[in-house]
C-alpha cells in the first residue's frame, strides 16, 4: 500500500518538518478537525451562499421596492420578471426574501446572544456560587422548562405585543414587533445552556487549577470569568450555534401564526402567515421559496454546530 | 419506590406554585378580555363595571390569585357597585378542583377543556404511536447496516426533516396530496376539520382527515428519535453479551430484538416519557392549519380573547402532567433497568 512505502520518509520528513513549525494551538487543533468535518464545511458553504444572497440581494433590490405593492400584479406565478412570484398585494417575493431574511437573520443572531448571555449568567451562578441562588435559580428553570416553548414565547408574544414602539436604525424602520420577539426567544430558550453551564462549573470549580488561582490571591469575579469561562467555552459555542438555527424556527413558527413580526417589516416567517388559504388556490409559491429559505439556512447551522461540536470536543460522541 | 414517588410528588408542590404564581402575572396582562365580550358593540362604561365586578376582574391581583386558588366562596362581593360587599362567590379554586369559568364562553373552564381533549388525544396519540414504530423500524434498519449508502441517505434525510418548520411539512403534504392529486383526478385527502360536515361521522371518515396532521407531526419526530436508536443500537451492538447470545446459537433475530433492543431502548424511554406530555401543547400550528377541532385551536382561541382562565387551565395542565410523566418516567426506567434503584 501507498502508506507503508513513503512510512519511513514521512516520519523523518515529519521530524524535520515539525521543529520548524511552531506547536499547534488548541484552537488550530480544531480548526483542524473543523476542517475535515465535510459535513461542516458544506454547511459553511451553504451559509455563506446564504449570506451573500441576503446582502447581494439588498444591493439589487432597493426596501422600498420590497415593500411596494402593485395590485394589478398580485399572485402572480414566478415568471423571469419576478422568479418567485409575487404576494397577495402584488410586491415582488424575490425581494421580500431578501429583506425577510436579514430580519430573519438579525432576530436569530441578537436572541441568541440575548439567551447566551442570560444562560452563562444564570448557570454562572448557580454552578460557581450555589448554595440558596443554586436552589433558587434552578427551580426556576425547571418552572420554565415545564412548559412547551411554543406555548410560553406565544403567550409573552402577546404580553409583549404593541408595548415596544418602532425603531428607526441606520435608515431604515425596523417594527417594534422584531424586538419584541428577539426578547422572547432570548427571554425562553435560556434554560438548557444554563444547566450546560452550571454542570460544567460545578465540575470546574473543583480542579486544581482554580485552587491554585485561589491561592494566588484571584478573586472570585477573576476565576468565575478568566479561569473557569474559557475552559466552559467550547459547550457554550456549540449551542449557541445550534441556538441560531432554533430561534430561526421559532421566530417562523410565532410569525406563522400572526403573533410575530408584523406587516409591512418582513421575515421569512410572517411572508408564510397567509399561506393556509392559498393552499387550495393552488398559489404555492406564496409559501414555498420563504419555507426553502428557512429549510436551507437551518440545515447549513445545524451541520455547522455538529461540525463544531466534533472539533471542540473530540471525546463527544456522535449521534 | 412508594417513597421515592412520595417525595417527589412533595418536592413538586413548590415548583406547581412558582409556575402558576408566574403565569398568573403573565397571563392576567395579556389583553384586554372585555374588549370582544360585547359582540360587535363597544363595551360602554359602566357595561365595563358591572362585567368587571361579575368577573372579579376589579380585585387586586394578589386576591385574584387567591381566588384562582381557593375560590371565593368566603368573600363578600360588591355586585351592584355602592362599595358594600353584600354577596358571596361561587368559586371553589382550583385547589377544590375548580377552574373558574370561561371568559367567552361562560362556562366552566374543565368542561371547555374536556370538550377539545378527545380530538388532540386523538390525533396525538396516533401520531406518536405512528412515531415510534417508525424510529424504531427506521433506526435498527440503519443501525444493521452503519455507513452504507442506505444508512447515509437516510442520516442526510433525518438532517434534513429536522430542519424543517412542522407547518412548511404540513402545507407541502397538503399541496401534494390535497390540491395537485385533485387536480390529477387521483383520489385525494381532505384538507381541513375532523370529519364533513352534514354526513355521518363514520371512522374511515375520521381516518381520512387524520393521514395528513399525523405525518406532518410525525416525520420530525421520526427523524430525531431514530438517530437515538440507532445509536443506541449500534452501541450495544458490538458488546460482549451480545456476541455471548450469538454464540449460545440464539438466532439473529432473537439476539436483536430480546437482547439487543431491550438496552438499546432504554434512552428512547426518557424521551417518550418526558415528550409526551408537551404533545397536548404541540399541536398548535398542525390545529391550526388542519382546522382540527383540538386543545391546540382552543389555545390559541384564548389567546386571542384574552381568555385567562382557559389559559390558565390549559398550561397548569400541561405542567401538572409534565411533572408527573418526569416521576414516571424514573420509575418506568427502573422498573426496566434493574441496575438502578430508586
Amino acid at each position: 500500500m501507498a502508506a507503508s512505502q513513503r512510512s519511513i520518509d514521512d516520519v523523518v520528513n515529519l521530524q524535520q518538518h515539525d521543529s520548524l513549525v511552531m506547536p499547534r494551538t488548541l484552537a488550530g487543533l480544531a480548526w483542524m478537525r473543523f476542517r475535515r468535518h465535510r459535513m461542516a464545511m458544506v454547511g459553511l458553504i451553504m451559509l455563506g451562499l446564504l449570506i451573500a444572497y441576503i446582502v447581494i440581494g439588498s444591493l439589487v433590490f432597493t426596501e422600498a421596492f420590497a415593500n411596494f405593492n402593485n395590485t394589478r400584479i398580485r399572485v402572480q406565478p414566478p415568471s423571469l420578471e419576478h422568479p418567485f412570484g409575487t404576494d397577495e398585494i402584488g410586491r415582488s417575493i424575490l425581494a421580500r426574501t431578501i429583506y425577510g431574511g436579514q430580519i430573519s437573520l438579525i432576530i436569530a443572531l441578537l436572541s441568541v446572544l440575548l439567551s447566551i448571555t442570560i444562560g452563562t449568567a444564570i448557570g454562572v451562578i448557580a454552578g460557581y456560587y450555589g448554595k440558596l441562588a443554586d436552589s433558587v435559580l434552578m427551580r426556576f428553570t425547571e418552572a420554565v422548562l415545564s412548559l412547551p416553548t411554543l406555548l410560553l414565547l406565544l403567550v409573552m408574544a402577546k404580553f409583549f405585543g404593541g408595548r415596544v414602539p418602532d425603531l428607526a436604525l441606520l435608515g431604515r424602520t425596523f417594527s417594534g414587533s422584531v424586538i419584541v420577539i428577539i426578547l422572547i426567544i432570548g427571554f425562553t430558550s435560556w434554560t438548557y445552556l444554563a444547566r450546560l453551564v452550571r454542570s460544567s462549573y460545578l465540575t470546574l470549580k473543583e480542579q486544581d487549577f482554580v485552587l491554585a488561582a485561589r491561592a494566588l490571591g484571584a478573586s472570585d469575579r477573576q476565576i468565575v470569568l478568566r479561569h473557569i469561562l474559557p475552559n466552559a467555552m467550547a459547550p457554550i459555542l456549540v449551542a449557541a450555534t445550534l441556538g441560531i438555527a432554533n430561534a430561526i424556527l421559532q421566530e417562523a413558527y410565532i410569525s406563522f401564526l400572526g403573533l410575530g413580526v408584523q406587516a409591512p417589516t418582513a421575515t421569512w416567517g410572517s411572508m408564510m402567515q397567509g399561506a393556509t388559504g392559498a393552499i387550495t388556490r393552488g398559489q404555492w409559491w406564496l409559501w414555498f421559496f420563504p419555507g426553502l429559505l428557512i429549510v436551507l439556512t437551518v440545515l447549513g447551522i445545524n451541520f455547522l454546530g455538529d461540525g463544531l461540536r466534533d472539533a471542540l470536543d473530540p471525546r463527544s460522541q456522535r449521534g | 419506590m412508594l417513597r421515592f414517588i412520595v417525595r417527589r410528588l412533595i418536592q413538586s408542590i413548590p415548583l406547581l406554585f412558582l409556575i402558576s404564581a408566574i403565569l398568573f402575572v403573565i397571563l392576567n396582562n395579556i389583553g384586554d378580555p372585555l374588549a370582544t365580550l360585547g359582540g360587535r358593540q363597544r363595551t360602554s362604561a359602566a357595561e365595563r363595571d358591572r362585567l368587571e365586578r361579575q368577573l372579579g376582574l376589579d380585585q387586586p391581583i394578589h386576591m385574584q390569585y387567591i381566588f384562582w386558588l381557593i375560590g371565593n366562596d368566603w368573600f363578600q362581593f360588591d355586585s351592584d357597585g355602592d362599595g358594600v360587599g353584600d354577596r358571596y362567590g361561587t368559586r371553589r379554586g382550583i385547589l377544590r378542583g375548580d377552574l373558574g369559568s370561561s371568559f367567552r364562553e361562560r362556562r366552566p373552564v374543565s368542561d371547555v377543556i374536556s370538550d377539545r381533549l378527545p380530538p388532540t388525544l386523538l390525533l396525538m396519540g396516533t401520531a406518536y404511536v405512528f412515531t415510534i414504530i417508525m424510529a424504531l423500524g427506521v433506526g435498527i434498519y440503519s443501525a444493521l447496516r452503519p455507513y452504507s449508502r442506505a444508512d447515509n441517505v437516510i442520516t442526510a434525510l433525518s438532517f434534513i426533516l429536522y430542519s424543517m418548520p412542522i407547518f412548511w411539512i404540513a402545507l407541502s403534504l397538503l399541496w401534494i396530496f390535497a390540491v395537485t392529486f385533485k387536480q390529477a383526478g387521483l383520489p385525494y385527502l381532505p384538507t381541513v376539520g375532523m370529519y364533513e360536515p352534514g354526513q355521518p361521522v363514520t371512522v374511515a371518515q375520521v381516518a381520512r382527515h387524520m393521514v395528513l396532521p399525523v405525518l406532518s407531526l410525525s416525520l420530525i419526530s421520526i427523524a430525531g428519535y431514530s438517530r437515538y436508536v440507532r445509536s443506541g443500537m449500534l452501541e450495544v451492538i458490538n458488546s460482549d453479551y451480545i456476541r455471548t447470545a450469538y454464540a449460545k446459537g440464539l438466532s439473529g433475530r432473537r439476539v436483536l430484538y430480546r437482547h439487543a433492543l431491550k438496552n438499546a431502548s432504554l434512552p428512547l424511554v426518557t424521551l417518550i416519557g418526558l415528550d409526551i406530555p408537551f404533545l397536548l401543547g404541540g399541536a398548535v400550528v398542525t390545529e391550526q392549519i388542519f382546522s382540527w377541532p383540538g386543545m391546540g385551536q382552543l389555545f390559541i382561541n384564548a389567546l386571542d380573547g384574552a381568555d385567562f382562565p382557559v389559559l390558565m387551565g390549559l398550561l397548569m395542565l400541561i405542567a401538572l402532567l409534565v411533572v408527573i410523566f418526569q416521576i414516571l418516567t424514573d420509575v418506568v426506567y427502573a422498573l426496566i433497568d434493574p441496575r438502578i434503584r430508586l
